[in-house]
């Protein structure tokens, strides 16, 4: 893999019927730059994970990714309620979710710990009562 | 085994993916919270669920999932099955309770992870 790319996708809160298709996208775009499948596998989710917070909690926001030999970078910021407790929104278990987010299977807690899991590196920035931004980056070269 | 030895284990109905029932299925993961299939199921498994809204082909196609099984007869809408037939997902639905869905193809010697599978 030889190429850079980069780009961004506009993200509409509680656009549920659209929730996915950037993460959908990405995977595609890694995909077509052959990069490894496990890779693109955690790439992908840690991406759908992000993309579903900002759609269950924030107005509206955006992702913007970048794709070097080196790494994959991803940066998901939003207009929303930010997150009181970073620490604690790292839990496994711990979400804020209402029920009928629950009833289509999200908001069990676990996607910050999901993305942490899938990422070699993430930042969390959270203003409460503005936003919220988070990064993540993938290395591609990096041993096993 | 193939998919089409689960359809015939499960008595299932094809709803999308009839041309790929030849595909090789060697583990299964079983969830209604997608973020538990996103942590903890393996790449290339089938997605045994109750779960039928478009979210679920969005976290099978993110999770390099094979095909899904819809359990107790329920049916998805068109918009799913729409989704699943565009990212080349087969869908299928069984009679069968959860429990009863997984125990079956348990005893037919299906398994979840790879360390799990004696």
């Amino acid at each position: 893999m030889s190429t850079t790319k980069e780009g961004a996708f506009f993200l509409t809160g509680r656009d549920f019927t659209n929730a996915g298709t950037a993460s959908s996208e990405l995977k595609g775009i890694l995909e077509s730059m052959h990069v490894q499948p496990d890779i693109v596998r955690r790439a992908a989710i840690a991406a759908f994970e992000a993309e579903m917070n900002l759609i269950i909690y924030a107005v509206a926001g955006m992702m913007n990714y970048s794709i070097t030999p080196e790494k994959i970078k991803v940066v998901v910021s939003d207009m929303g309620p930010g997150i009181e407790n970073i620490e604690l929104a790292m839990t496994e278990g711990y979400s804020t979710a209402p029920d009928y987010i629950r009833e289509m299977g999200f908001g069990s807690g676990m996607g910050l710990p999901n993305i942490k899991k899938n990422a070699d590196e993430l930042k969390i920035n959270s203003v409460v009562g503005e936003g919220t931004t988070l990064e993540f980056v993938i290395y591609l070269n990096k041993a096993p | 085994m193939t998919l089409d030895d689960i359809k015939k284990i499960l008595g299932a109905v094809v709803l999308t993916g009839n041309d790929d029932l030849d595909t090789e299925i060697t583990r299964a993961y079983c969830a209604d919270l997608m973020s538990d299939v996103l942590a903890f199921s393996v790449t290339s498994s089938l997605l045994i669920t109750g779960l039928t809204n478009t979210q679920v082909i969005r976290t099978a196609e993110v999770a390099d999932i094979k095909a899904i099984i819809f359990i107790r007869s329920k049916r998805p809408e068109g918009e799913t099955i729409a989704l699943a037939e565009r990212k080349k997902i087969p869908l299928l639905v069984t009679d069968f309770s959860m429990f009863d869905t997984c125990g079956r193809l348990y005893e037919k010697g299906l398994r979840s992870q790879s360390g799990e599978n004696v």
